[in-house]
């Protein structure tokens, strides 16, 4: 770890300006100078392996007191982005009404980490890539721009297989993200200029040919909140991972449908563990829309899902096994009892 | 899971609570880096990128100007250390592999820099701004690696000795009227102690004090002493926890000179610790082995040919070697034996032992070929051990001193429910779940080595143990407590334990699953000695004193049980008679067979190991059975094993509660190395990726909901006075085989590369 000052921000404001003070133009937030420190799960790990190494750390848990109320409303929900994890997975009108939320949740990191992290470093958490981690491997094009990639061609089991680029192909890690973007959700962003509004699905960048720039957060920008619009009782969250706890997915699915008399008036589908940003599966959603429900039809899902997919070599079988975790997951889906 | 210890059976210890389990629960066991010292200097390790090449320059500038930093070491101005041999050679080094020593770089990882600063995050900092430029070269990774070379262990390792062979393997085979011919393979493990592998060294004038969690504190005493060329009196190493070893603490590492050089230099105590990523490449490891197994068979079972081919890899320079098959080749009756054992040289760190360093991978390939042959034969794999028990190993023709093997698997089975199996695979399950029910035989070397005691006995029962052994959480301090209370006749609570500290009575390495027989056998052998002096005091003819000797039992006294039931001692009365305050004796024990030279080695750090199939006219083993129940979801093809019971036998059970959670942390260990764990190496690199506990995963206990361990009552007379055999490494021994042989019921596929994870499942 380097030096680095220490700032509290008692209030918004004075958040948003100590972040903002020291942005250079063109820098991606992930490389500003100031960072801001919440649950800090994330970014204390990644300055001790020299990774992230900012000359400034904004603590923004006093914001916690306006940030972080869980509010379940008969229209939606909406979430401060400083709620710890385990606070809202463990929110009996979230369990109750929004399962693939208290799912991705619950099955998130440990119980340690959950009670420290909040909802908006969580999908703030950047890559587990084993070489972008490890400052001794040179060819990191999210950590050096131009650098070239080694998880390209070396061990790859746990790399992405959607929204891949030439540049990079490490995988969004999160479980949480999958659920908000499945469901729409806006994200509420702080800044200089005030509060704005955007769909979270903007929120992330794919790689492409600048995966240094993992966001669309200019630096001197918070998430404050998440909102969703409506309820999803019928929904759930499948991750499939090494362990049977504390382990990154290899492959889940957030699903959730709105099924009347037989028929799927409305389904979302969202992908981790197998794509470079938070994946929303629009094609395997415009398949099932309109449709009853049965295993052909959630099968042409899941392959619809992954058409675009590209394996690496030792993460191929992602495509395969991402596939069924859809498919199981639909079926999941379908036959809740609500 | 009950977490009540178990009630003792016959010839088993009482479970009285671990000596140490406050000092450790409430945090005042002091590691060897909470040690205090005096103004120390904190020291960073500076690693290479490369796996091989040589070091062209080093731009240090940045470095140094970080606040803090006294000194940067590297090739140029490192302080000279004397080599020391591979400890299978006859020295003390977990590798030869000598760090800044010259420019050039032998494995990835290896050191290349050490900061000194007066803070350790200064060091830190300092590190990473250390850059250095190298001339890369194409590393060899590891099998099939252009450039890696492959020959005969024989003849490279002083340690293995013979490839065993017996009868007409190559007949038998041909011949036989069912046969099998399988490979299988293991990958690279590290040991991940949580205890980092930390150094502190304080010198006093011309005395150094160590401070490192070592499994053999006369070894690295010995070992640095030689590197520093001194006298190996002046030498102290102190360790009274260590913070799990698994065999990476065994033979000294290159960091331990290193620091105490430094430290002579700077005049100053220094203290380094190291991250967890670069304890993958500055200790040992268990290296990838590869196999290949031929069985033939008789119809009705009886095996007719075995041959086991091992491959192993290992460092450029040094022939590191486990040799499973001296065990393999002797587990079940058989007439035509045959083996070699190859090493394969790559641009490695050089591999170590690492819990059940041969039987973990060679067990693995011999149990899971028994399964398949007992598929071939249509016959229950439990009856095909059976038919195929021996009482004699094939190799030698020598008897084992005891042998519960198929004790252990009619018990595990019974309690596993094994008959509930229907053999026919792919035939159980439960909603998404396929179930597939497995077993296989776990065995042990029994060993001993040389060991010395002192103990102190007061007028009022209270008792000073004295032995340089080993807490690595076995419950070595526990043991030694009940084995002295036991044979003084004094309440446990007066008995106090000192151990981890090289100014004591020299123990053997922990390491072979031998402690518990060597430190136990000693301490009760200085125990009689102070039984006999007080017995003399009280009855002062010599025929009395004679008598008193035969009923105490000195020598190989059969296992067993208090002396004081066999004759009741007046230690108030013994203590007026002699007219002193304390009896104190030290004594020197050796076990039967050992070589003319042990107890001067024993000072010198080099155990001579007697047992297993290396004791005159008899084998020792430990045995036992493990039944797993694994599940395989159908559509995420998760694997998980929701039960493990392992039924095991091991001579006397000096604790039932320790024996126990060595036991059952065994199998947890046999399921991880099954399904688990594996450092992933970058072949282009020859680098470890993985390396650190997020990456490199171990179980969580939602990975284990149950586990049962059966201890059966087992009395051998034939290998040591504690009659106790080894069990630290019996449990996670042949938990791997278990668990593919479960899969392949649970799915029809038969898998033979570990770790097995959900890509490998066809279903």
């Amino acid at each position: 770890m380097r030096p680095f000052s220490y700032q509290r921000a008692t209030d918004p404001d004075m958040a948003v300006q100590a972040l903002g003070a020291a942005a250079a133009a063109n820098n991606p937030v992930t490389k500003a100078l100031v960072q801001p420190l919440a649950g800090g799960t994330t970014l204390i790990d990644l300055m001790k392996l020299d990774v992230m190494r900012p000359a400034a750390i904004v603590d923004i848990n006093p914001l916690a007191r306006g940030w972080s109320a869980i509010e379940p409303k008969s229209d939606g929900l909406r979430l401060g982005a400083l709620a710890k994890m385990s606070d809202v997975a463990a929110h009996a009108e979230i369990e109750r009404n929004y399962p693939v939320i208290a799912d991705s949740l619950k099955l998130a990191a440990s119980a340690q980490l959950r009670n420290m992290a909040t909802l908006g470093g969580n999908v703030m958490q950047r890559t587990r890539c084993s070489y972008f981690r490890d400052v001794s491997y040179e060819n990191c094009n999210k950590r050096s721009p131009g650098s070239g990639c080694a998880a390209m061609d070396g061990v790859n089991r746990m790399h992405a297989v959607l929204g891949v680029s030439d540049q990079c192909i490490a995988t969004y890690p999160g479980d949480f993200a999958q659920a908000l973007i499945a469901l729409d959700a806006m994200a509420e962003i702080t800044g200089k200029a005030g509060t704005r509004s955007m769909p979270f699905a903007q929120l992330h960048k794919a790689p492409g040919s600048t995966p240094d720039i993992e966001t669309t957060l200019q630096p001197g920008e918070l998430i404050s909140a998440f909102s969703i619009q409506g309820r999803w009782p019928r929904s759930v969250y499948l991750k499939a991972r090494d362990r049977q706890s504390y382990e990154f997915a290899l492959s889940s699915a957030a699903v959730a449908l709105d099924v009347q008399d037989g028929a799927i008036r409305d389904a979302r589908v969202a992908l981790g563990g197998v794509a470079t940003v938070p994946w929303r599966a629009r094609e395997a959603e415009a398949l099932l829309k309109g449709q009853e429900f049965d295993e052909a039809l959630a099968r042409r899902a899941a392959d619809a899902a992954f058409a675009e997919a590209k394996g690496r070599r030792h993460n191929s079988f992602k495509i395969a096994l991402g596939k069924r975790v859809v498919a199981r997951a639909l079926q999941q889906a379908v036959t809740m009892e609500i | 899971m009950t977490a009540a210890a178990p009630e003792p059976k016959a010839n088993m210890g009482t479970p009285v609570p671990r000596y140490d389990a406050a000092a450790k629960v409430t945090g005042r066991a002091t590691y060897a880096a909470d040690m205090p010292l005096d103004n120390p200097a904190y020291a960073f390790l500076v690693t290479s990128a490369i796996a091989k090449g040589r070091i062209d320059r080093f731009d240090l500038d940045d470095a140094r100007r970080v606040r803090g930093v006294i000194e940067i070491v590297t090739h140029e101005n490192a302080p000279k250390l004397k080599e020391s041999k591979l400890f299978s050679n006859g020295g003390y080094a977990g590798t030869t592999i000598q760090p800044l020593k010259s420019v050039e770089i032998a494995h990835d990882g290896q050191i290349i820099a050490v900061i000194v600063a007066e803070s350790y995050e200064a060091a830190r900092e300092a590190a990473n701004r250390v850059k250095v430029s190298c001339t890369v070269s194409a590393p060899s990774a590891t099998f099939d690696s252009p450039g890696a070379t492959t020959a005969a262990a024989k003849g490279q390792n002083a340690q293995f000795k013979e490839d065993p062979k017996v009868g007409d393997f190559a007949k038998a085979f041909e011949e036989a009227e069912v046969k099998l011919t399988a490979a299988y393979d293991t990958p690279a493990q590290h040991h991940n102690p949580m205890e980092l592998f930390t150094t502190s060294c304080a010198w006093m004038g011309d005395n150094l004090v160590i401070y490192e969690g070592s499994q053999y504190v006369y070894g690295l005493k010995n070992g640095v002493a030689e590197q520093l060329g001194i006298d190996a009196d002046k030498v102290r190493v102190v360790n009274p926890y260590v913070g799990g070893g698994f065999g990476s603490r065994g033979s000294m590492t290159p960091r331990t000179a290193i620091i105490a050089a430094i430290a002579k230099r700077l005049n100053r105590p220094i203290k380094l610790v190291p991250t967890r990523d670069q304890g993958f490449t500055i200790t040992t490891y268990r290296a990838e082995t590869r196999h290949e197994i031929r069985l033939g068979a008789s119809r009705d079972g009886r095996l007719v040919a075995l041959r086991h081919a091992g491959f192993e890899v290992s460092s450029r320079p040094d022939a590191y070697c486990v040799g499973g098959t001296k065990t393999t080749t002797r587990l079940y009756a058989c007439p035509n034996v045959d083996s070699l054992v190859s090493i394969v040289r790559a641009d490695r760190n050089t591999p170590g032992f690492m819990r059940s360093p041969p039987e973990v991978p060679y067990l693995f390939a011999l149990e899971s070929a028994l399964d398949e042959l007992a598929v071939k034969l249509d016959m229950d794999p439990i009856e095909l051990r059976r038919i195929n028990d021996a009482t004699n190993e094939p190799i030698d023709g020598k008897p084992y001193t005891s042998r519960s093997l198929m004790a252990c698997f009619d018990e595990a089975a019974k309690a596993f429910g094994w008959s509930q199996r229907s053999p026919q695979p792919k035939s159980m399950s439960d909603g998404d779940w396929l179930i597939g029910y497995g077993c296989a035989a776990t065995c042990y070397p029994t060993q001993m080595a040389p060991c010395a005691a002192r103990v102190r006995l007061q007028r009022d029962g209270r008792t000073r143990v004295e032995i340089a052994g080993h807490e690595i959480g076995t419950g070595a301090y526990t043991i030694i407590a009940q084995t002295a209370a036991e044979r003084l006749g004094v309440p446990l609570e007066k008995v106090a334990v000192f151990i981890g500290d090289s100014d004591l009575p020299p123990a053997p390495v922990a390491g072979g699953s031998n402690s518990t027989a060597s430190t136990c056998s000693a301490v009760m052998m200085v125990c009689d000695q102070i039984r006999q002096r007080l017995l003399k005091a009280v009855m002062p003819s010599d025929s009395l004193a004679d008598k008193a000797k035969e009923t105490v039992g000195i020598s190989p006294a059969p296992s067993t049980q208090a002396a004081k039931s066999d004759r009741p001692l007046d230690i108030e009365k013994a203590f007026d008679a002699l007219g002193v305050g304390i009896v104190e004796e030290y004594g020197e024990w050796k076990p039967d067979g050992a070589p003319m030279d042990s107890f001067t080695a024993m000072h010198r750090g080099q155990p001579r190991f007697v047992g297993g199939h290396q004791m005159k006219d008899k084998i020792a083993y430990a045995f036992g059975a493990e039944f797993v129940e694994v599940r395989i979801n159908r559509f995420t093809h998760e694997i998980r094993c929701p039960r493990l019971v392992g039924a095991f036998a091991a001579g006397r059970i000096m604790n039932s509660r320790t024996a126990r959670s060595q036991l059952m942390g065994g199998l947890i260990w046999g399921m991880s190395s099954a399904l688990l764990e594996a450092t992933e190496i970058d072949e282009r690199y020859a680098r470890y990726v993985n390396d650190n506990l997020a990456d490199y995963l171990v179980p969580v206990n939602a990975d284990v909901p149950g586990v049962e361990v059966i201890m059966l009552s087992e009395q051998d007379d034939h290998i040591n006075p504690a009659g106790a055999k080894g069990l630290g490494e019996l449990g996670n021994v042949g938990t791997n085989a278990a668990i593919c042989n479960a899969i392949y019921h649970a799915t029809g596929q038969r898998i033979r590369r570990l770790p097995v994870r959900l890509e490998n499942i066809e279903v």
